[in-house]
């Protein structure tokens, strides 16, 4: 199996579809020429050309408006936004159309659209290029909201996304796109959107995370391994709408202890969400408080700083330890 | 030179076809078959009359906020006559007698109005877009849909519609910009009725024509007489013809004129003078397009009879069917996805469960009972 980034396997993931069905179509700003800020649609102008491969004028809104008309005529439009920070000014089309089509029109008109874009922190880039805005797309209820945490599933879950006859956020999470290399078969693989994984078993205490948090919470649950003698199961969402919520009350039951981790802010994060779920299914089987390990309520600050905001090993080793010695 | 006068070239125009006071001139005229022309006017007069059906129901309590089209019926009506049905026709919500036209059935106009996603419902065969409340937003993916036809090169094209009001929102102007740099077959039909609510057109944007707008996206723009249904359908026929073959996008002002109110959730009185509806009733384009009939001897008391005998029976049925349509609350949850979810499942069992226990019919049938 070839080793490959995530930015490699996203490319791969769209360079496939479109091989495949000639209705597939990538349109975004610098998605051409450019080949995206991020590369990801490197050599995608070359091989399909300009009428599948589109560079846009600068227009969120139309971007995705026009993705959603593109959709009524048959295509599988794949949208690129920059980044989420500059999602908002497509938002009006997101909530008041491409989420609503399907039941205004009582399933005559679909949106199969994919909106791709780069989320997260730790890239040290500017304001407006670092915010995790997974639970305000995840309440827009008709969207679907996917998060990979690695290559592989990446090029999984974007594949199903593609395919999905409704509207998917694939949020990509920057931090990730070259950071490591993960073996990726050379077959197209899917992954059901909605499903997650236990991508640590163990049988002390539950770790549930998603995107960027993912890696850096398996290198937790390795030091509290080592170093406190502690067995963590983590869970990847991979996905917060539909919400795997079998998968998360199964390993809580087991645990009877959850420490749940997002980078973005605490308040009305979709860690709120995780604990309500676990705390109306499975109350009775837990044996301590549950701990949230999240951004602050702050807006994200500005690069220099970010590091010193976002999540680490330490605070998700403190917490956990916390809620064992409970 | 430092500092020089440029030239742009542009093409705007003023058109009209049938003077206010139903003179017509004939060099403009359109061909259109006799048959036409007096279904024209039948679905024009069953528009209005429609519009006062509802008025009268949401009075009544028997609908929600109407906003009636009256007035602005022939600007629809030439739009959606003009297109093909597999064209596409985008509508904004004040095109009552375009989507009569296209084959909406009445009493799915008044399901709209009347709460139900069932006001939605496509009819089979054509290729509509259904009511779009958020001002300008279906501007965007009508020039989607119209960029999709022009990559599947089928020779279709896409007529979207917006108000006077909606040209001040981003999306009016970004689906625009898309379509020219895209040359789109895509015609923007801006229905110029010149109240935005309770704010006027003067007040809406200091261009002296909304037509002018379409030449900073490098488009042809015309402005046309929205209350005269030939001007309509002659600019249409040819935005049409031009979007086929790959001219590209048109912008079409109609200037029309919003006789009644916004919805009954207001009263125009409280913000706009008396006097200067009495100005415009004068145009409506009802008594125009019939003046035109009786001079082409097209339509007499006894023709007039029949068309006037099949509308009321036809709102009469509408109504009724209107009034007799009940919901499952189980399509709430079945539209959602293409697939129904674990979560949406259980809640659709937990409504039903909870409907049960309740052992009272849902609302809207009760009030049907009444």
């Amino acid at each position: 199996m070839p080793q490959m980034t995530m930015v490699k396997s996203l490319n791969l993931a769209m360079a496939e579809a479109m091989r495949e069905d000639s209705n597939v179509l990538v349109l975004g700003q610098d998605v051409g020429q450019d080949e995206g800020v991020f590369r990801v649609t490197e050599g995608l102008l070359h091989e399909f050309g300009a009428d599948r491969c589109i560079d846009t004028p600068l227009a969120e809104a139309a971007i995705i408006g026009a993705a959603i008309g593109l959709g009524f005529t048959g295509y599988l439009p794949i949208a690129e936004l920059q980044f989420d920070g500059f999602s908002f000014q497509a938002f009006h089309q997101i909530e008041n159309h491409a989420r609503r089509f399907r039941n205004r029109t009582r399933s005559r008109y679909n949106c199969p659209l994919v909106i791709r874009m780069p989320y997260g922190g730790g890239i040290r880039a500017i304001e407006h290029h670092s915010e995790a805005p997974e639970a305000t797309y995840g309440h827009l209820v008709g969207l679907k909201v996917v998060i990979p945490s690695g290559p592989r599933n990446a090029r999984a879950l974007l594949r199903e996304s593609i395919y999905d006859p409704d509207p998917v956020i694939f949020f990509e999470p920057k931090a990730l796109y070259r950071a490591f290399r993960e073996d990726v078969p050379e077959e197209p693989e899917t992954m059901p959107i909605g499903k997650g994984v236990i991508a640590r078993p163990g049988k002390d205490v539950t770790i549930i995370s998603y995107g960027a948090m993912l890696r850096m919470t398996l290198e937790a649950a390795e030091e509290l391994e080592d170093e406190h003698n502690i067995d963590a199961e983590v869970l990847d969402l991979l996905s917060i709408a539909p919400l795997d919520n079998e998968l998360i009350q199964e390993s809580v039951r087991k645990t009877g202890r959850v420490v749940v981790v997002h980078e973005a802010p605490k308040h009305c994060g979709f860690g709120g969400e995780i604990i309500a779920r676990i705390v109306e299914d499975s109350l009775l089987f837990l044996e301590a408080p549950i701990k949230r390990v999240t951004g602050y309520d702050t807006i994200i600050p500005y690069f220099s700083n970010e590091l010193t905001y976002l999540p680490d090993t330490d605070r998700v080793v403190q917490a956990t330890l916390e809620t064992v010695e409970f | 030179m430092p500092r020089e006068t440029l030239s742009i070239p542009h093409r705007l125009e003023s058109l009209s076809v049938l003077s206010a006071d139903g003179k017509l001139d004939q060099d403009l005229e359109p061909q259109v078959p006799e048959n036409d022309l007096r279904k024209l006017y039948k679905t024009m007069l069953a528009s209005r009359q429609l519009d006062e059906r509802c008025l009268m129901l949401q009075r009544q309590g028997r609908m929600g906020t109407y906003g009636p089209s009256k007035g602005q019926e022939a600007a629809s009506l030439g739009v959606a006559y003009s297109l093909k049905p597999s064209d596409w026709m985008v509508p904004a919500f004040r095109e009552t007698a375009g989507l009569l036209w296209r084959g909406w059935p009445m009493h799915t106009w008044m399901q709209f109005w009347g709460g139900f996603e069932a006001g939605n419902e496509i009819p089979e065969g054509v290729n509509d877009l259904p009511t779009c409340v958020p001002i300008a937003s279906q501007c965007q993916y009508g020039m989607g849909i119209a960029w999709g036809c022009k990559l599947r090169g089928d020779g279709q094209v896409c007529a979207a519609f917006c108000g006077d009001g909606a040209t001040s929102e981003g999306d009016f102007h970004e689906a625009m910009n898309f379509a020219g740099v895209y040359n789109l077959p895509f015609i923007m039909v801006v229905q110029n009725n010149h109240w935005a609510i309770s704010i006027p057109r003067h007040a809406q944007t200091a261009s002296p024509t909304i037509a002018q707008k379409a030449i900073a996206y490098g488009l042809d723009g015309l402005q046309v007489d929205g209350n005269d249904i030939l001007a309509v359908i002659v600019a249409m026929r040819e935005a049409i013809e031009k979007a086929r073959t790959g001219g590209g996008p048109t912008m079409i002002e109609a200037v029309t004129y919003r006789l009644a109110m916004h919805t009954t959730a207001d009263d125009p009185k409280k913000y706009r003078k008396e006097e200067e509806v009495q100005e415009w009733e004068p145009r409506d384009p009802l008594p125009r397009f019939q003046k035109y009939l009786q001079d082409k001897g097209l339509l007499d008391d006894k023709v007039q009879k029949v068309i006037d005998e099949e509308i009321a029976a036809e709102l009469d049925t509408a109504v009724r069917n209107y009034e007799e349509y009940t919901f499952d609350p189980s399509g709430f949850f079945k539209h959602m996805y293409a697939e129904l979810s674990p979560d949406l499942e259980a809640q659709m069992r937990e409504l039903q469960a909870h409907l049960d226990r309740k052992k009272k019919p849902a609302p809207r049938q009760e009030r049907a009972e009444v």
